[in-house]
Order: C-alpha cells, then sequence, then structure tokens
C-alpha cells in the first residue's frame, strides 16, 4: 500500500474510535450530573423560593420528564452547539467557553511553551549524564516541581516577585486601564494588542501572563523532565546509537542527532495525555491569581451548584481533551512513520 | 496461602535490599520522610502545642495573623489558630486520606484488572475502553465533580468523601497496569501448563498470574499516594476537601494564606505549603527508588565481578548465578 494510503486509514481509524470516547465522556458526564442527589434547581436557587416557582423551573429545564428523554435531549443539543443557560445567571454557557476559554487556552499555550523550554533540556542533560551529579540534580527538580502544588509555586512566586520585589502583578489578566482601551475581536489578549497595534497593553498583558505561565509551565515541565530523561536512556541503548559512535561520530552529535530526535517521539504522545494535567493544573493556577478562564467559572458554579453551568463546563472539558489528543495523534503520524502501520 | 499469593512481594523486597548508589538513596530518604510524617501523624496530639482549631489557650486569645515568635513558632493566621499545630495536625488528615484512598484503589482496580485481562473478551473490551476514556479525563475535574456531588449526599465534606474522590480517579491507573500486564502473563507457558493440568481458573489467577503481576504495584501505589496528596490538597484549596471545623488540611490553609500573600504575610502558607512538598517529594523518591530497582528496562545492574570460590567453599554454595 502506499505511504499516504496507509496514513489516511489511521486517521480515518483515528477519527472513528474518537467518536466512542466522546460518547463514553458525555454519557459519563450526564450520568454524574443526574445521580446527584437532590433536585439542581432547588440546589442553586437555595431555599429561599416556593416550592411553585422550583416546580415551574425544574419544568422549564425539563428535569422532571423521562431519564431517557433527558439524556437524548442533552447529546442532541451537545451536538448542535447548545450547552443550555446557567440558572444562576441566566448566562449562555456558550458565552461564558468562548470569554473564559480563551483565557484558559492562553495560560495554557503559554505554560506548555515554558514547560518545553524548561523540561526538554534538562530531561536530555540528566539522561544523556545518567547517575551523575547532573542527572541526580535534573530528577530532584524534576521531583520538586512535580511535588510543589500550583497554589503553592504560585503563593511563592506572588510573594517574592509581587509583594517582595514588585516587579509583576499577581492578579488578573491585565490592568483596570487595559481591561478599558483593549479591543478583543479574539479573546486572545497577546493576540488582541498585537493585531489592534495597542503595544501599552502588549506589555501589560506579557507581564500579567509571566507568573501564571511559569508557575503552570514547572509543574508540566516536571512531567517532561523525568519523561525525557528515560526515553533518551533507552534510545542511548539503541543498536543505532552504538552504531553512529561506532562509525566515530562525535558524542555530542550522537546525543543530539541520534538519540535526542528518536527520544522525542513519545514525549509527543505524552504531550497529548499532558494536556489534562495541563487543564487541571489550570483550574488551580486561575483560581491562585484570579485569571478569569474556564477552571475559575467552573468552581465560581461549583460554589453556586448550578448544575448546567457544570454540566456544560465540564462537557466542554471532555471535548476538548478528545480533540487534542486526536491532534497530537494526528501530528504524531506525520512526524513517525512507525504510528501508522 | 497468603505467603504463596505475596511471594511476588518477596521478590520485590528482595530486589529493594540489593539496591545500591542513587535508586537506594533516593528509597532511603524518601522512607525517611514518610516514616517523620507518619509520626506526626500518629502522636499529633501529643507533638501539637494546640488543637488545629484552637484559638485561646488558658482563657487568653491568640494574636491574629501574628509572626513566628517563641509562642508561635511558625505564626498564626488570619483565624488566630496556631499555624506549626495545623501542620502538624494536618500530617494526619493527609496519612489517613492516602491510606484510605489508595487502599480502596487497590481493592478495586487490582482484582478489575485480573479478571478483565484474564477473562478478555467483551468485559475486557467495555472496561478498557471506559478506563481509557476516564484517563483522558483532567484528573483534577473528575475529583472535583466527584467530591462536588458527594458532598452533597449523607457522606457530607470529609475524609471519606475525600479518599472516594481521589479513589475514582486512581482506579484506571491500577487497572491499566495491572491489566495490560496480565494479558502477557496470560500467555505465558507456566499458565498454560496449569490449565493444562487442569487448574481451576480462580487458582491460576490468584497463584500464577497475580504472584508476577503484583510486583508493579508498590510502584505504583507510592507514586499514586504522591499523587494522591496533591489532588486532597488541590479539593482542599478548591474548597472541597475537608471542612476546616473537621480537620486541619493544608491545602485549605494554603488557599486562605493567598489573600495573605498580598499583604506580605508568608508564615501561613510557607509551612503547610512545604509540607505537602516533602511529603509528596518523600512518597515520589520511593517510587522512584523502587522504579530504578525493579524496572528492568532502565534497572543499571552492576556487574559482579565473579567470585572464584576457594577449594572447599562450594559446600555453602546458595545463590544460583
Amino acid at each position: 500500500m502506499s505511504r499516504s494510503g496507509s496514513l489516511r486509514a489511521y486517521l480515518l481509524t483515528r477519527v472513528a474510535l474518537a467518536i466512542p470516547t466522546v460518547l463514553i465522556l458525555l454519557t459519563l458526564v450526564f450520568v454524574l450530573m443526574r445521580v446527584a442527589p437532590g433536585n439542581p434547581i432547588q440546589a442553586a436557587l437555595g431555599g429561599h423560593v416556593s416550592q411553585q416557582i422550583i416546580e415551574r423551573k425544574t419544568h422549564a429545564a425539563g428535569y422532571d420528564r423521562p431519564i431517557l428523554v433527558q439524556y437524548a435531549d442533552y447529546l442532541k443539543d451537545v451536538f448542535t452547539g447548545h450547552l443550555g443557560q446557567t440558572i444562576t445567571d441566566k448566562t449562555p454557557v456558550t458565552r461564558i467557553v468562548v470569554n473564559n476559554g480563551s483565557a484558559t487556552a492562553e495560560l495554557a499555550i503559554a505554560a506548555f511553551l515554558v514547560a518545553l523550554a524548561i523540561g526538554v533540556p534538562l530531561g536530555v542533560l540528566a539522561g544523556r549524564f545518567r547517575d551523575t551529579p547532573v542527572d541526580t540534580g535534573g530528577r530532584l527538580f524534576g521531583i520538586f516541581v512535580y511535588a510543589a502544588p500550583v497554589f503553592f509555586t504560585g503563593f511563592l512566586a506572588q510573594l517574592v516577585f509581587g509583594v517582595k520585589l514588585g516587579w509583576l502583578p499577581t492578579s488578573g489578566r491585565v490592568g483596570p486601564v487595559t481591561e478599558f482601551t483593549l479591543d478583543k475581536p479574539t479573546h486572545f489578549y497577546v493576540i488582541d494588542s498585537i493585531i489592534t497595534g495597542n503595544w501599552s497593553a502588549f506589555g501589560d498583558v506579557l507581564r500579567h501572563l509571566i507568573l501564571p505561565a511559569i508557575t503552570l509551565g514547572l509543574l508540566v515541565s516536571g512531567v517532561l523532565i523525568r519523561l525525557v530523561r528515560v526515553n533518551m536512556l533507552q534510545t542511548m541503548r539503541g543498536d543505532y546509537v552504538e552504531a553512529a559512535r561506532a562509525r566515530g561520530v562525535p558524542e555530542r552529535r550522537v546525543v543530539i542527532h541520534h538519540a535526542f530526535r528518536n527520544a522525542l517521539v513519545p514525549v509527543v504522545t505524552v504531550a497529548g495525555l499532558q494536556f489534562a494535567t495541563l487543564l487541571g493544573g489550570a483550574i488551580l493556577t486561575e483560581q491562585t491569581f484570579n485569571w478569569p478562564g474556564i477552571g475559575a467559572a467552573l468552581v465560581r458554579y461549583l460554589n453556586l451548584r448550578d448544575y448546567i453551568a457544570v454540566q456544560g463546563i465540564v462537557t466542554v472539558f471532555a471535548i476538548a481533551v478528545v480533540v487534542v489528543s486526536l491532534l497530537i495523534d494526528v501530528i504524531n503520524a506525520f512526524v513517525d512513520p512507525r504510528v501508522r502501520y | 496461602m497468603a505467603a504463596i499469593r505475596l511471594g511476588g512481594l518477596r521478590r520485590t523486597a528482595a530486589r529493594v535490599r540489593q539496591a545500591r548508589g542513587v535508586p537506594k538513596w533516593l528509597l532511603y530518604t524518601g522512607l525517611a520522610i514518610v516514616a517523620f510524617f507518619t509520626v506526626l501523624a500518629i502522636f499529633a496530639p501529643l507533638i501539637a502545642p494546640y488543637g488545629f482549631a484552637q484559638v485561646t489557650s488558658g482563657g487568653v486569645h491568640f494574636p491574629k495573623q501574628s509572626a513566628p515568635s517563641s509562642a508561635h513558632l511558625f505564626g498564626t493566621t488570619v483565624q488566630a489558630t496556631d499555624v506549626l499545630s495545623r501542620v502538624i495536625w494536618g500530617a494526619r488528615t493527609a496519612i489517613e486520606v492516602v491510606l484510605l484512598a489508595v487502599a480502596l484503589s487497590l481493592v478495586v482496580g487490582v482484582p478489575l484488572g485480573l479478571v478483565s485481562g484474564y477473562i478478555g473478551g467483551k468485559l475486557d473490551r467495555a472496561l478498557v475502553m471506559l478506563n481509557d476514556a476516564l484517563f483522558a479525563f483532567p484528573y483534577l475535574l473528575l475529583a472535583i465533580v466527584i467530591a462536588f456531588l458527594l458532598s452533597n449526599s449523607f457522606l457530607g465534606q470529609g475524609i471519606v468523601t475525600a479518599a472516594v474522590a481521589i479513589t475514582v480517579v486512581y482506579v484506571p491507573q491500577y487497572f491499566r497496569v495491572v491489566r495490560n500486564h496480565v494479558i502477557s502473563v496470560r500467555e505465558e507457558t507456566y499458565v498454560e501448563a496449569a490449565r493444562a493440568l487442569g487448574a481451576k481458573r480462580r487458582t491460576i489467577i490468584t497463584r500464577y498470574v497475580l504472584y508476577n503481576v503484583v510486583q508493579n504495584v508498590p510502584v505504583i501505589a507510592t507514586l499514586n499516594a504522591a499523587d494522591a496528596i496533591l489532588t486532597l490538597a488541590a479539593l482542599g484549596f478548591l474548597g472541597y476537601g475537608i471542612q476546616p471545623t473537621q480537620a486541619a488540611e493544608w491545602g485549605y490553609d494554603v488557599s486562605r494564606a493567598i489573600d495573605d500573600a498580598s499583604a506580605g504575610i508568608w508564615w501561613t502558607g510557607l509551612f503547610p505549603g512545604l509540607a505537602i512538598v516533602l511529603l509528596v517529594t518523600g512518597f515520589t523518591l520511593i517510587g522512584e527508588g523502587l522504579n530504578d530497582v525493579l524496572n528492568p528496562l532502565i534497572r543499571s545492574r552492576r556487574i559482579r565481578v565473579p567470585e572464584i570460590p576457594e577449594p572447599g567453599a562450594a559446600a555453602r554454595e546458595q545463590e544460583p548465578a
């Protein structure tokens, strides 16, 4: 079979496999939200409203219909892009997703870049100089950043860089002035400030982004260090590495061209899984830095016991995870021919 | 019987004793840290100067947000509780939740993986699919949602709720590792031989398969224990952990300290945060050390210089090389 043919077959299979995963996750979300005890409407409105109003709202939200009908409606709504309206403040969930989701995406991308910049070089060094102080140091660093909860790293960063040194802001996405002056066509503030040529806003946006991105990036960098190190150890044992050495290729070149490139392939795969870690960490980072992301929105609506908002946001998380892992696998298929067979 | 079944673990223990160099250092440092916190947890009432919610002593109110001093070594919080005492009582909460969570996920995850992997078929496929879906999901989000739902139920917010929320997150990991290992062990000759001899399925699973699979479990269990501490702290930080009146919890304490940071108050967050970092590091070091010792792919073995036995020493030859 031709090269492109097998690639296409692989991609089709991969997309087909993503569909049941989405369905399972959606079913899971639905079941979780429905096995919850109590009436969601009552939970959200508290004890202050009359039984009549609760019944009317319950009926309006469709909670009094047979469970299977609700399930079918939920699936239909999700696939047509209707996530409903929050019970507490009557905001369409899709608007929350667009406004807050972009904040989370911006934070997550910046954090992932930080993680790559820290994690990959340290992992390579640790693997290359195995069982030397460099290795132990790299591993200890990896363990420490893994062991420090993001909110604690964030707390320390705020204390040192925000309060003691006064270099960087510790809260929010932009200062009050920028919030007012910046046009937001894409809701990605970095991009918005560039395309509108608003350079003072650009600086402000970046300054606000630095601490949260490093805090979240460090978390993921720990995982990357461990992963790259182990992969380096394994690829350094490969026959082709030995063969390159035997041909007299300089050690530096062996490490970078022969071992490192192959060690990176599994990293791409795991980056897909790390996306979930990143999203989980983003919930905590957003809470720590008052970052108006989707995780912060989720926590707010959880506290309000707003089931519709929670269900909608969790649904979006689930779909995002599946889509990203699909994308990663597709990228992987292009990068590594072995994946396709 | 139990001794035979856990023979796999004994092999693990033997490898641990053989550890040397960096893995040995990792293992023993980790064990020391975890032992330290376990002592704190068990003897919290004796070690902690005050109760975790105590704000007066001998009729005198503690000062609010006072810096570390001889009266309060780690200072006091905005509610005037003693930070040192909360850190020590927090160890008890953390250890309790982790023990419960790891035990629960072992009890659910390992048998599920064994049965699913050995029996295979539709059940296996369905479980793997569900498992993969769960695995892809952000674990913290799952724990939050479970804790949120459970806290509305009869369990309320407490140690059991936190432990169950964490368990749901880790069951897929045990399931995956155990099942995949079972799949490969299932085809081994000795399992086939047992089958040919007419051994019951139950016997094969519990004696032949479990014996080999159980060796991987300590590594995952310790690494999960580390993760569980972080998840517990994260739940506490977001307000879905343990109620502050029920027990001291480090994550909750750090969440309260974030507001203090802008005022330059560092002691309310630093100490509980460090406690989290230390205990997680302890468990991780054990896990990493065990992994180095047990994982043949990355295990580096010292090449033994063959000892040439003196004449007559052959009688005490014990170890078949």
